[in-house]
């Protein structure tokens, strides 16, 4: 029987998961009462890089998967013909 | 009182001598050369020293200023860093083309004028083609070659546009050109293809990941910093500048998402880390250039980090597609560390290097009012963790199990990327380091709380975004496959136009040397052999033409006959005066063809 690794337990999963969540809605609290000093208006609105993180990185794999994938992918072999 | 040596030539003798020596020797000498040369940097004040006359011109080997000595600093450091992960490779050559990479990227950051500058430039060139060569695998010779035609043309475009310079000017001194000449256009196309300007950018990601497991350490930190470093001081305040490296920073992590080789997608992360430098130098501004320099240093650290974490993976698994990858945490987990350490630096997390540097960057965007080019750095941020920061950590050491059980890399190599790893945290926790060497002063705040909280909300939510695609399947599987990238046009174009030269024009050359070479002279020859004949079968053939069917038969009966016994009987009738009288006419007709021509 091998060895049991950190991420081979399940429970270890959740846990890292579940902390990496809370840290979410701490930093989303946080925010609310740090000052800010922004250099446009709108980065000073409450979690604005956190609302701009996730829709540019939802935005950045949809489209290298649905638009740019399709254009370039090519088998493996493609130069070696 | 100033060291005889100026610091590339202790690289370059050092190269020399390499040959010669085997086993620890070689191995304590190889590390002694960075160790000597950095000694030297660091008693070096600024001034103009090594001034050597050469035909008209006054060559400056030793430029030496806050700017140029922060690139020494850090490309002798690297070095260091990279021979000591590469000590124990048996293959002498690429320690010596290392040697010679690096002491000419030093060389050419303290070069004052543009002859020097062009010299170090195509010995990079040159020696990092070897050390692509250096696998020795068919994939990595050509690869090797494309790189050095793409270096050679760019280096043409330099020097077209260094000698258009010195004529309009008349001096060979290296410093600020600005864009408004064709001149310089062409020096900053030249200086564009090693900073893997878009579209001229292809060479990197198809030469890089065929290097070997250390060879890749050594480009990823030469090549293009040096570029930027010429960039910086040759064309600052330039506009253009940030328009182009902002499209650095933005395609290349698409590529990223969809590529299965990791060192491939880190060559594309080192193209959008490039970029931010090359905003920097178009912003133009000290706090910008001072961002640039500071990005430079320590995205050379943080980024030759990540190259050895997957050149450990690569030593010890013979494997670097994410794809036959996976888990490794188990049986390399200080390679994962380091990995993780490098990730988190480049992602740019506080208290890790790119926190302190590329935020000088983003913050100058925001300072001038760019707003396009400020969303757009902060879009290649989050883009940059999620590939570099997320992506390569995970595929390699996490992700699913591939059942590869191997075991941490040699020492040497755990010592390399822990050196590198506590260099990439201790800037980030201590920047005034940092700042304290940058070319202009500082006045900048990189820790305060909003931008701390701002900053991570960025990186967590991009890592959520990654999270929930990951979860809900909606992440691009790794797949085996090529992406094709501008390289397509010279590699596909390559082979279209031998293409073209193989059969429509070979068939087109094929049929002229028939005509030309073979069928004409020999007809000229055969006619010659009895003209006479030759002009009575003419002249049959066109009485032929004009003759009733009846005597067409015969005429042809005899052009047949005549051809049967051509060319029968050459008997020369004439005496050899015949020849000296036709001669003779010829003179006099000549003759007076002159003599009339002259009367006019």
């Amino acid at each position: 029987m091998e060895r049991k690794y950190f991420f081979d337990d399940p429970k270890n999963v959740k846990w890292f998961l579940r902390s990496f969540y809370t840290s979410l809605i701490l930093l989303i609290i946080i925010d609310l009462f740090i000052p800010k000093h922004p250099y446009f208006a709108y980065e000073g609105f409450p979690s604005f890089y956190a609302t701009f993180g996730f829709v540019a990185c939802v935005l950045l794999v949809l489209a290298a998967k649905f638009i740019l994938r399709p254009i370039v992918k090519r088998r493996e072999d493609y130069y070696d013909k | 009182m100033i060291n005889e040596l100026p610091p590339f030539a202790i690289f370059f003798i050092g190269a020399l001598i390499i040959p010669f020596l085997r086993g620890y020797l070689k191995q304590a000498f190889l590390l002694l050369i960075p160790v000597v040369a950095f000694w030297n940097l660091v008693n070096l004040p600024e001034g103009i020293y090594w001034v050597v006359n050469f035909l008209d011109y006054k060559l400056i080997f030793g430029k030496v200023d806050r700017m140029s000595l922060v690139f020494a600093y850090i490309f002798t450091l690297i070095s260091f860093i990279a021979l000591l992960y590469s000590i124990k490779v048996k293959d002498d050559s690429q320690h010596v083309s290392g040697l010679l990479y690096g002491g000419s990227a030093v060389g050419a950051v303290f070069a004052g004028d543009f002859i020097s500058l062009f010299i170090f430039w195509e010995i990079m060139a040159v020696t990092a083609t070897f050390i692509i060569w250096a696998s020795k695998t068919k994939a990595s010779q050509n690869a090797g070659m494309r790189y050095l035609l793409v270096h050679i043309f760019g280096g043409l475009c330099l020097l077209i546009g260094i000698i258009m310079h010195v004529h309009q000017t008349g001096s060979i001194e290296f410093g600020y050109i600005g864009l408004d000449s064709t001149a310089s256009y062409f020096i900053l196309l030249g200086f564009g293809i090693n900073a893997a300007f878009p579209i001229l950018h292809a060479w990197l990601p198809d030469a890089y990941p065929e290097a070997t497991f250390s060879g890749t350490v050594f480009l990823s930190a030469f090549t293009t910093k040096t570029a930027v470093y010429v960039l910086a001081r040759s064309f600052p305040g330039t506009e253009i500048l940030i328009w182009i490296g902002v499209a650095m920073t933005a395609f290349p992590i698409f590529y990223a998402v969809i590529e299965n080789n990791l060192r491939r997608v880190l060559s594309y992360s080192l193209i959008n880390q490039v970029g931010f430098m090359v905003v920097g130098v178009g912003i133009g501004t000290q706090l910008s250039l001072n961002g640039t320099v500071a990005h430079a240093f320590c995205h050379i650290l943080y980024k030759a980090l990540l190259f050895m974490s997957m050149g450990a993976v690569l030593h010890q698994t013979g494997k670097i597609n994410a794809t036959d990858l996976g888990g490794l945490y188990k049986t390399m987990p200080l390679t994962a560390l380091f990995c993780c350490i490098g990730a988190a630096s480049i992602s740019a997390f506080p208290l890790f290097s790119g926190f302190v540097s590329k935020s000088m960057i983003v913050s100058a965007s925001g300072q001038e009012g760019l707003t396009i080019i400020w969303f757009m750095l902060i879009f290649a941020s989050a883009g940059v963790f999620h590939h570099s920061g997320i992506k390569i950590p995970y595929f390699a050491f996490f992700s699913h199990d591939s059942g590869i059980r191997t075991k941490e890399p040699p020492l040497n190599m755990l010592i390399a990327m822990g050196i590198a790893a506590f260099l990439c945290v201790f800037i980030g926790t201590f920047p005034g380091h940092l700042y304290n060497i940058l070319p202009y002063p500082v006045d900048y705040v990189p820790y305060s709380g909003y931008h701390i909280i701002d900053q991570l909300q960025l990186l967590f939510f991009s890592a959520l975004a990654f999270t929930l695609l990951m979860l809900s399947g909606n992440y691009p599987a790794e797949i085996r496959c090529t992406n094709i990238d501008f390289d397509w046009f010279y590699r596909k174009g390559a082979s279209a136009f031998m293409w073209v030269l193989r059969h429509p024009l070979s068939t087109v050359g094929a049929k002229w040397n028939a005509v030309v070479f073979s069928a004409i002279p020999s007809f000229l020859v055969w006619i010659i052999k009895n003209p006479k004949a030759i002009g009575r079968i003419a002249f049959d053939s066109v009485l032929m033409l004009i003759s009733t069917d009846d005597r067409k038969a015969r005429l042809q009966e005899r052009i047949k006959k005549e051809l049967e016994v051509y060319p029968g009987d050459i008997i020369r009738h004439k005496p050899i005066g015949f020849t000296v009288l036709g001669a003779t006419l010829i003179l006099f007709a000549y003759m007076l063809i002159y003599y009339i021509t002259e009367m006019r």
